[in-house]
């Protein structure tokens, strides 16, 4: 596929980001450069210094809410997407108002409690949407373990599956940086329409 | 009774397994978990009823924290 084509096909979808941290910051970078039209962001929290350490912020951003934070840094990279900015915790409720009408989903959460309340939620109310979540990307190395799994016809996961986070093995730069970016990767598999969704 | 669970075939001497035997049986004690049946969503509260039957598509995901 040319540029010119892809180019053009991203600008007229929209991706959902549940959640701006690590996952969510990374991959609404990918997706921004690449053109995706638009962006809708969703995240409640407020950047602190131990962010920095994996999430697309900067320094003199701290304090500041991440979901706005995060339009500021997208729209500097690439003035020409548009993005809706929410400040809103997501429910059940909040995701249905807000992620109606996406093309796709990434799930950005950082609790699995978050996670599969996010599953359920997008599986009964968008049935054909799909739903990118990432899932065990806590540590370091052992890149050779992350990888993309389709779960059903909507449903893919990316990550190891295992590593969860704990004060022995934190989130680290390098692989959320991967992860988020096998979910903006697979994301445009998706919405370039893919025929061959098997071969992830 | 054969089954596809998460994508893999996998045989069991029973006929009909709930979700939650099924769990003892794979030994399965995660806590934070997505169950599918048929591509259909199986809730929490239903899965010590759910039936897993011969020919069935199951999907027990197992979420972690990070992000």
């Amino acid at each position: 596929m040319h540029l010119e084509d892809i180019k053009k096909l991203l600008k007229s979808k929209t991706v959902g980001i549940a959640g701006c941290g690590g996952l969510g910051s990374n991959c609404a970078v990918a997706l921004a450069r690449v053109g995706v039209g638009k962006l809708i962001l969703a995240d409640f929290d407020v950047i602190i210094e131990s962010n920095l350490n994996r999430q697309y912020f900067f320094y003199d951003q701290i304090g500041q809410k991440k979901v706005f934070a995060l339009a500021y840094n997208l729209h500097k990279i690439n003035p020409l997407i548009n993005v809706a900015a929410f400040d809103v915790k997501l429910g059940p409720g909040e995701i249905v108002t807000v992620f109606e009408g996406c093309d796709l989903i990434v799930e950005a959460f950082d609790l699995a409690e978050m996670k599969e309340m996010i599953i359920e939620t997008v599986t009964t109310t968008f049935p054909v949407t799909p739903l990118i979540v990432g899932n065990g990307m806590a540590g370091f190395g052992m890149s050779n373990q992350l990888r993309v799994e389709k779960v059903s016809e909507t449903l893919f996961v990316c990550g190891d599956g295992l590593n969860e986070i704990s004060p022995d093995q934190p989130p680290l730069a390098p692989r959320v940086g991967i992860v988020s970016n096998m979910q903006a990767n697979l994301a445009l598999q998706l919405l370039l329409g893919n025929s061959n969704q098997d071969n992830l | 009774m054969k089954i596809m669970l998460n994508n893999r075939i996998e045989s069991f001497e029973e006929d009909v397994l709930t979700f939650e035997e099924l769990f003892l049986k794979k030994k399965f004690s995660f806590r934070m978990l997505v169950t599918k049946l048929n591509g259909n969503l199986v809730k929490k509260e239903d899965r010590s009823i759910t039936q897993i039957k011969d020919g069935d598509d199951v999907v027990v995901l197992h979420l972690v924290s990070g992000g």
